[in-house]
């Protein structure tokens, strides 16, 4: 069933890009997506767009909806619709090897999107995550410097989850060891769903008898569970709350007092940036040349990687115009229901 | 025969269903020494209460779908989809004509989200039972289709905060109706049951029927009494915390006494509604045509047809009650977590035919209970709290969830050999 619909938009999405390419002037550059049910990707994508219009060259792309396999061949179809370049968001950070190998025989450049893939010759460029989990942690820290702390961690199956917690603990590793922080609880959250985070926060709760006094939850879905179980026992507010994605309920959440901070990637940075650097490779230069670059060996197999890593914002109470002088969310849906006085650009 | 199993089955009491309520109390018992005493407390058992009812609501309506051999993949995305609609409605559609925190809003987000539910399985019924289309590949198109659709609704946005109203169907101190009214509602169900044991027996005196021994009858309602009034000290034995009181206090300009103030929460609405719909799906299962219908066709639906049943429309039906469900529990679930979320219901159907299974409905059909599956949905509930408790982390907890349903099935599969 999802296999023969997968195969009719893959064959779809292969005649629109056909005829995007007949249109190819300058240089060619190829997105693979991962899947756009996400709507963050939709605003990568954009900025990609703009970014390589802006330097006249031509945008094709393909959405594998998810799945490994159609990514694959959708690589190769990128491939052969003549890409100087690529840029890949993977679904799979290794099962997408051979076709990062395939571009890389042809003296394809290919560009890690976000996700890693663990290829010496493909270049990486991401937030760093584990800088979001020191950010998250950080900012908690700072409203509560001591007392029980809960971790509401990301899903189990996805490699993000832990290393925003092991940033997240470097943070709060000296006043943990020092006694002043207790872990008084820690649960992953499956399948990254808020209606799960709220179940574990309402279990740790009984468990501590409500004696918790600060939450570090790793996003901003996350996070809303996390406060309706706060909420639910007369605690939300009082307790400093951490997320991050920069989602639109968690900005109002931010500017009510709810939660403390939502770290926030801005994925047209990103894009911007990824846009670039592939027509900075297509034109010739190598990983190394470009600007910023660091080496990263980070990965699971620890290969050494040119990368470049972008340093995200955290967002809290005093500067929520820089999401909103962004054009990332409009002042009324951050200020809705907001009283008069208590947030500053809310007025 | 002992004089205890011939007791027991003087009472009619169904032993399946017994073995269940044991096992529950088994586990309960088990997590409350493991976890030091927590796991048996007012308040972890009125948030077992609450956690669980989104998944039994469905469950009550899942047993009749499984009951007519077919299955629906389709309601957690379906449950998304409706809780999207649903907190547009009320947060972005209504406010444009009748402002934010209207007293109608509630109402009218709820039969919106419950109309559209009904559509949304009627289409998938009508499919279903008139196309001839199977269950499984029409309701895992629904469930591709309706998870899509959800993110439609705002492209992946999250819909928060919902009204203030909508809120109180999803529980917490303001969403529980309080000690005296809990009390009300006890003893009115209380009285209930004592009214159908008497009506029933004197039903049987009329048309001739061997009656229970009056021991039994009186041991029946007086289980029942006790347990439903027991039920009820339990929740008005958990009070508001303190955060919350403060906030009470604050709203209605009282000052807070030294000892603080003992607000009882009493039963959750959520739990209301849950019960109000097992209660009204048994009665249809058990005491209605349209039920009588239901188990003939599960039995067999050949005959079921050639009796004169309209079979396709009964199971059209039935799909049409599956999506009105899916609209209660979206409501319940979106107004629990004050957001709606496109990933809302996510892996909820596997929950609810994992219930309804454990509680004894047969996937071969024709067999299974409304009061069964809901019990199924708080034994499912309780392995994922109690283990949350104690420390256990998710992909443990899969694990034994996991062995649970099997070992819970395969029990039940050599118990109904014997009982042949």
């Amino acid at each position: 069933m999802r296999k023969v619909a997968t195969a009719l938009l893959a064959a779809a999405a292969l005649t629109l890009s056909f005829a995007a390419d007949a249109a190819a002037k300058g240089k060619i550059v190829g997105v693979s997506w991962s899947n756009f049910q996400e709507e963050r990707w939709k605003t990568d994508e954009a900025a990609i767009k703009a970014a390589i219009a802006a330097a006249g060259g031509t945008y094709i792309s393909a959405d594998a909806q998810s799945s490994v396999q159609k990514q694959l061949t959708d690589i190769e179809s990128l491939i052969a619709q003549g890409a100087n370049a690529l840029i890949v968001l993977a679904q799979d950070s290794s099962a997408i090897a051979p076709a990062v190998r395939k571009a890389v025989d042809e003296g394809i450049p290919v560009i890690g999107y976000d996700r890693l893939i663990e290829n010496p010759n493909a270049f990486y460029i991401t937030f760093d995550n584990k800088e979001v989990g020191r950010m998250q942690a950080r900012a908690v820290f700072a409203v509560k410097a001591t007392g029980n702390y809960a971790f509401i961690k990301g899903s189990s199956a996805d490699p993000n989850a832990d290393l925003l917690f092991a940033g997240q603990t470097e943070v709060l590793k000296d006043a943990i060891d020092a006694g002043r922080i207790k872990n008084a609880g820690e649960a992953y959250t499956d399948g990254w769903l808020p209606a799960n985070a709220q179940k574990n926060m309402e279990q740790i709760l009984t468990k501590n008898n409500n004696k918790i006094d600060a939450v570090v939850a790793s996003n901003d879905g996350t996070a809303g569970g996390a406060i309706a179980a706060l909420a639910a026992q007369g605690m939300a507010g009082a307790v400093p709350v951490s997320g991050q994605d920069g989602d639109h309920a968690a900005l109002n959440r931010v500017a009510l007092g709810t939660q403390t901070v939502s770290v926030w990637k801005d994925a047209r940075a990103l894009g911007n940036k990824a846009a670039e650097i592939a027509l900075l490779l297509a034109d010739g230069k190598t990983m190394s040349e470009v600007p910023g670059a660091v080496k990263f060996s980070g990965g699971p197999r620890k290969v050494e990687m040119n990368s470049l890593f972008l340093t995200p914002v955290p967002i809290t109470k005093n500067n929520l115009d820089v999401v909103i002088d962004a054009g990332w969310i409009r002042k009324e849906e951050v200020c809705q229901g907001v009283k008069p006085g208590t947030v500053k650009v809310c007025g | 025969m002992t004089v205890l199993a011939r007791f027991v089955k003087a009472t009619e009491i169904d032993v399946r269903l017994l073995g269940m309520v044991g096992a529950l109390l088994l586990i309960w018992i088990a997590f409350h020494v493991l976890s030091g005493g927590l796991f048996l407390t007012p308040r972890n058992l009125w948030n077992l209460s609450v956690q669980s009812s989104s998944v039994a609501i469905m469950a009550t309506g899942m047993v009749l779908v499984i009951v007519t051999r077919n299955i629906d993949l389709s309601i957690g995305s379906m449950l998304g989809f409706l809780g999207m609609v649903m907190g547009v409605i009320q947060t972005d559609l209504i406010p444009k004509f009748l402002g934010f925190e209207h007293p109608a809003t509630w109402i009218l987000t709820l039969a919106a989200g419950l109309v559209l539910g009904v559509v949304l399985g009627a289409f998938q019924g009508f499919v279903i039972a008139y196309l001839g289309i199977p269950a499984f590949i029409v309701t895992l198109g629904g469930l591709l289709v309706w998870r899509g659709a959800a993110w439609w609704v705002t492209s992946g946005q999250t819909v928060a905060p919902l009204d203030d109203t909508f809120k109180l169907m999803g529980g917490g101190p303001e969403g529980a109706i309080g000690a005296a009214w809990s009390w009300v509602a006890g003893v009115t169900a209380c009285l209930a049951i004592v009214l159908l044991l008497a009506h029933r027996r004197s039903r049987r005196k009329a048309v001739r029927f061997p009656l229970r021994p009056m021991a039994a009858e009186v041991f029946l309602g007086g289980i029942a009494c006790a347990s439903i009034l027991g039920a009820v000290e339990i929740t008005n034995a958990y009070p508001w915390p303190i955060g919350a009181v403060r906030r009470y206090a604050e709203a209605h300009h009282v000052t807070l006494p030294d000892g603080g103030l003992f607000i009882a929460h009493g039963i959750a609405i959520p739990v209301l509604i849950a019960i109000g719909v097992g209660v009204a799906m048994t009665f249809l299962s058990t005491r209605t045509r349209f039920g009588r219908y239901v188990y003939a066709i599960g039995g067999n639906p050949e005959a079921a047809e050639l009796a004169g049943v309209n079979t396709r429309w009964v199971i059209m039906k039935i799909f049409m009650l599956m999506g009105l469900l899916a609209a209660i529990a979206g409501a319940v679930s979106i107004a629990r977590l004050d957001a709606a979320t496109n990933s809302e219901g996510t892996l909820a159907e596997l929950l609810v035919i994992a219930a309804a299974v454990i509680g004894g409905t047969s996937l071969s059909g024709g067999i299974g209970t409304v009061a069964g599956a809901m019990l199924g949905a708080v034994l499912m509930q309780s392995l994922q709290s109690g283990m949350v408790l104690l420390g256990v982390d998710t992909p443990l907890q899969s694990i034994v969830v996991g062995a649970v349903l099997v070992i819970a099935v395969g029990l039940d599969t050599v118990y109904r050999h014997k009982a042949q």
